[in-house]
């Protein structure tokens, strides 16, 4: 709360004083419109992922308008922000083509990516150009630590979240007196699931944790018997999941039906564990359930509005709402640093400023040498009723865990 | 029926190479490179689909041959890209005698032979998504590092002459396929198998022969996917998007004919990107137009586009009457 | 390594998810076998009815097994529009024609899915989408043995339509000689419609049946689309029995491999077993000899 109320007097201090300037000094530009300062956003607006590009636009749209009408850019001389969409339609040559197309309408930067293997081509793309881009929630390391100077993730990564989640439960567990011992992963086999099982699987039996069982499947998934009587015969007290939200959803259905309850779900982002429609749809399975995810600060006023204009739309709001939101303001925030809409000067002041982080909780976002946001990380939250609270860290929470679920 | 001259093969890869140097915007070089790598799987698929009228649904196993061979040659190994190139494109004809082996020695055809094609694309699929070699489901990424050694440019024209190069060559096997025994027993045993055995046509080693080279062009197209986008993965190099581009390139454009798979490319991707346009905001609503034009496309032309053109041409006044 | 329970229990669950693919496989291998040709829109048009019966379900709040009498015919009436009035003529009888027919109709549905409802995912659930069939230790989820009582009902019903009905046989006099049939005053045109309506009615009560345990969204069908394939090549492309046995065997062998291989190495099994009988037997275990 202190903290966005600081930054907003600070804005607002600004405003006045860079008004005050320009008045006083060419009174002349007041009256000429400064050229639009073009944003790209990346997503998928089409194909297997539309419903995330969706919620991505409607936070990146919320952005630029309440900059607009803030007075748009001040250190160009009011210049407004005017979002240019790329679709990637869920696939990496159409992503590349979009980022290509983005470069041909003449943006300034290009904002998002949501896929690994996606952004990992458009990034390539935009290098060739010195366009700036700045990754969402696509998680692959790999993203940054290519050597492409155009390249900054405002997210955590595959490496950070991990780290992060492994310390908020070994936390948790310690704090309701250790009751769990073994662990199941569960996860798909494509370079999310893969990836974030492999990790778990090198540093969950360090920590105390005795892995009893890795098991993969494929997405799209037919099937969860299979593995949930797996589940069932070794017991384990928490199951990690990670895959996508109708992976999860089957998977949570059959544990019910199966009537195997662990002490525990904890997912590192779970697709399903952190999606109001799961929640709603399936308020018996989901309950209880944790996950570790990208997720805006929950007490921010501008989380609450986010939420209504996603629900107004008639849509379940996700992160990549607040993210994409948050993105922008970003954004805006490095072009006032750079006093310019040239993409290498956005890049420089991308590399060298802090930077407020709209409503993401990451107090100061800082781009390391790599260009890896190095404040970003992901909060715990559990489902809980009909709502999903943020139980980690004590900053954010609104909520005590409720740990462990079933008895 | 339709055989073009070299002369017009030289002037149409001329006319491209053309295009390629004529100020074209980042996007539509972007575009173009992914039209000759689309036409170039699509000649591999015409080879033994158009030809030899064996259709596959699976030249995704080629395809990913290539892009795997690229990426870990280069990656793992070190190797040159060039080298890579040869290598890539060798593996994939070593894979279409593989799977031409099984398959030819079985007598299988039609269906058969189509369902088999698309069974071994899918284990190649698992395979590489599963074994740590690959790089598992994570993929692998080739460094961006421009100069001709690495076949990669800073100027991208320069890669798109590449592709042209390979389209070109691609044009030239089939011309020569018009104009040679080998392709006129390849004709034959499409058209009537029997009855090519009986004039003692080596039908087993004629279909090995179709199987390798088919597999060589699109394992080619794969090895150029891999050095444009610099990224693959499982799904990518052996999805079956790929398989299904291919055949839809070469059917449209006209199967079985020396253009078609180009022809096919270029409509089906520009149509694609015209109808990106159309989408008004709907997510599926461009590619909905799409599929309505593909299937009034192949309503109206059955032949291929080829076929369509050639009797619009020769056949102007008759127009009425076919219609 | 496992109980014997847990394997049991695993294997039955194949044998009941088996029963499913055999009843998406059953349209598929009727479409083949009258039509030879490869149905490639058949997943997109499972999605359409596991739409269809979501739709029915979620505004009318009807019972997704009730859902069925009401989608069936609405599939059919589809089925036979598609044959007759698209399929048919477009393809011009080509092989290659229908090929990119049918995968253009699976573009265009897909994509009119996803306009229409987006990419989102729809459930359904019913007070017995959780219930379970004690069988001793054994707990059988009861969808699916629903599932299996009514896919073996199906193939019997289809059994009986082929054989003893008039449509059923000048179905069958198509498929055996197309040109004898159309001598005889059999319209070849209606009789492939009819088989193709039939083929997507058999989807309807498929989607029925996955519906209280599964979701659907615009790309659902696609997971089922090369399972069933498998299926038909197993069984014998264009066989009734075949394409059921197949069904269940496939889901049999999925649930073994997937419980000893992992659920990804697992799909390998199919795969390996759907090349072997190519190689070996390709007319399947019950098809007619070429």
């Amino acid at each position: 709360m202190t903290r966005i109320s600081k930054s907003m007097s600070r804005r607002t201090v600004l405003k006045s004083g860079v008004a005050l300037t320009s008045m006083l000094a060419a009174p002349g530009l007041l009256r000429a419109e400064p050229a639009p300062v073009k944003v790209g956003l990346l997503q998928p607006i089409s194909g297997a992922f539309a419903l995330d590009g969706d919620l991505a636009k409607i936070g990146a749209e919320f952005a630029i308008k309440e900059i607009n009408d803030a007075g748009g850019i001040k250190a160009l001389g009011g210049a407004k922000l005017e979002l240019v969409v790329g679709d990637s339609r869920s696939n990496a040559e159409a992503g590349a083509q979009a980022t290509e197309e983005l470069q041909s309408a003449g943006v300034a930067a290009v904002l998002g990516g949501f896929a690994s293997g996606i952004a990992l081509t458009a990034t390539q793309t935009a290098a060739r150009y010195d366009l700036p881009f700045v990754v969402d929630c696509a998680v692959a390391d790999t993203i940054t630590e290519r050597g492409l100077k155009n390249t900054f993730r405002f997210n955590p990564n595959f490496s950070m979240a991990t780290a992060v989640a492994l310390k908020n439960l070994v936390k948790l567990n310690d704090d309701a007196g250790k009751p769990i011992k073994t662990v199941a992963i569960v996860h798909e086999d494509g370079l999310f699931g893969s990836g974030l099982a492999k990790i778990m699987q090198e540093k969950l039996p360090p920590l105390g944790f005795q892995i009893v069982e890795t098991i993969a499947h494929p997405t799209p998934a037919r099937d969860m018997t299979n593995v949930v009587l797996r589940l069932r015969a070794l017991n384990p007290d928490l199951i990690v999941p990670s895959h996508y939200f109708n992976e999860f959803v089957l998977m949570a259905r059959t544990l019910q039906q199966q009537r195997v309850r662990p002490k525990g779900i904890y997912a590192v982002f779970g697709g399903a564990a952190s999606s109001y429609r799961f929640v709603n749809e399936f308020p018996e399975a989901a309950q209880g359930v944790m996950d570790c995810n990208h997720w805006g600060d929950p007490k921010s006023p501008i989380t609450a509005k986010l939420r209504e204009t996603v629900t107004a739309a008639g849509k379940f709001y996700a992160y990549n709402t607040p993210i994409n939101y948050s993105l922008v303001k970003v954004f805006a925030q490095a072009v006032e640093k750079a006093g310019s809409a040239d993409r290498a000067k956005i890049i420089e002041a991308l590399a060298a400023n802090e930077f407020d982080s709209g409503i993401m909780p990451y107090g100061k976002t800082k781009f390391d040498a790599k260009g890896q946001n190095a404040s970003a990380l992901p909060l715990n939250t559990q489902v809980q009723g009909k709502d999903i609270k943020v139980i980690y860290p004590a900053e954010y929470a609104e909520a005590k865990p409720v740990f462990p679920i079933n008895g | 029926m339709t055989k073009p001259r070299l002369a017009t093969l030289a002037i149409i890869v001329a006319a491209l190479a053309v295009i390629a140097f004529a100020g074209l915007s980042g996007a539509l070089l972007n575009l173009m490179i992914f039209m000759m790598i689309i036409a170039l799987a699509a000649q591999g698929w015409n080879i033994l689909g158009g030809y030899a009228g064996l259709s596959s649904f699976g030249h995704a196993a080629f395809f990913g041959a290539g892009a795997y061979a690229m990426a870990v040659l280069q990656t793992r190994f070190g190797v040159n890209a060039w080298i890579a190139l040869v290598i890539g494109i060798a593996l994939g004809a070593l894979v279409g005698a593989f799977i031409g082996f099984l398959s030819f020695r079985s007598g299988l055809k039609g269906s058969y032979f189509a369902l088999i094609t698309l069974a071994f694309a899918e284990v190649a699929r698992i395979l590489a998504n599963s074994w740590n070699f690959t790089g598992g489901a994570a993929g692998i990424l080739l460094k961006l590092q421009t100069g001709l050694p690495y076949l990669q440019f800073a100027d991208r024209r320069y890669f798109l002459l590449i592709t042209i190069g390979c389209v070109a060559i691609g044009l030239v096997v089939s011309w020569w396929l018009e104009h040679s025994r080998f392709g006129a027993y390849l004709v034959a045993l499409r058209e009537n198998e029997q009855a090519a055995q009986a004039l003692g046509v080596d039908v087993f080693a004629v279909k090995m022969k179709a199987i390798a080279i088919s597999g060589a062009l699109t394992a080619a197209a794969g090895c150029l996917y891999a050095q444009n986008y610099l990224f693959i993965d499982a799904n990518v190099a052996f999805g079956s998007w790929i398989s299904i581009e291919a055949l839809f390139a070469a059917i449209v454009g006209g199967s079985g004919t020396v253009l078609g798979p180009l022809i096919g490319a270029i409509v089906l991707l520009g149509l694609g990107e015209l109808t990106k346009g159309l989408s008004g905001g709907i997510p599926g609503m461009d590619l909905l137009v799409f599929g309505i034009i593909l299937v009034l496309s192949v309503a109206f032309s059955p032949n291929g586009l080829v076929m369509l053109m050639k009797s619009l041409g020769l056949r102007a006044p008759a127009k009425a009457k076919e219609a | 390594m496992y109980s014997p329970q847990i394997v049991v229990e695993a294997l039955l669950n194949g044998l009941m998810l088996g029963a499913i693919y055999a009843l998406i496989a059953l349209g598929l291998t009727l479409i083949y076998g009258v039509l030879h040709i490869v149905n490639f829109a058949h997943g997109a048009l499972l999605t359409v009815a596991m739409f269809m019966v979501w739709l029915v379900c979620a505004r009318y709040g009807l019972d997704p097994y009730l859902a069925i009498l009401v989608v069936a015919p609405l599939m059919f009436a589809l089925g036979y529009g598609l044959q007759r009035f698209i399929i048919g003529p477009a393809s011009h009888g080509k092989d290659n024609g229908i090929l990119l027919v049918t995968l253009g109709l699976s573009i265009i549905i897909e994509n009119a899915l996803l306009a229409a409802f987006q990419s989102d995912t729809r459930t359904i659930t019913t007070d017995y989408s959780f219930r379970v069939v004690e069988l001793g230790p054994l707990l059988l989820s009861f969808p699916r043995v629903v599932g299996f009582g009514v896919t073996i009902a199906t193939t019997i019903l289809l059994w009986l339509v082929l054989h003893q009905t008039d449509i059923g046989k000048a179905i069958r006099a198509v498929a055996k000689e197309k040109l004898g049939a159309s001598l005889v005053g059999i319209s070849v045109p209606h009789v492939y419609a009819m088989t193709f309506a039939i083929g997507c009615a058999c989807l309807a009560v498929a989607a029925g049946l996955l519906m209280p345990s599964f979701y659907v969204s615009p790309k659902t069908g696609a997971a089922f689309v090369l399972v069933a394939f498998t299926i038909v090549v197993l069984g014998g492309m264009g066989s009734i029995p075949g394409a059921l046995i197949g069904g269940l065997l496939i889901g049999v062998v999925e649930a073994a491999s997937s419980l000893f291989l992992g659920d990804s190495l697992g799909q390998i099994g199919i795969f390996l077993i759907f090349i072997v009988t190519l190689l070996v037997r390709p007319t399947g275990l019950f098809g007619a000899r070429a």
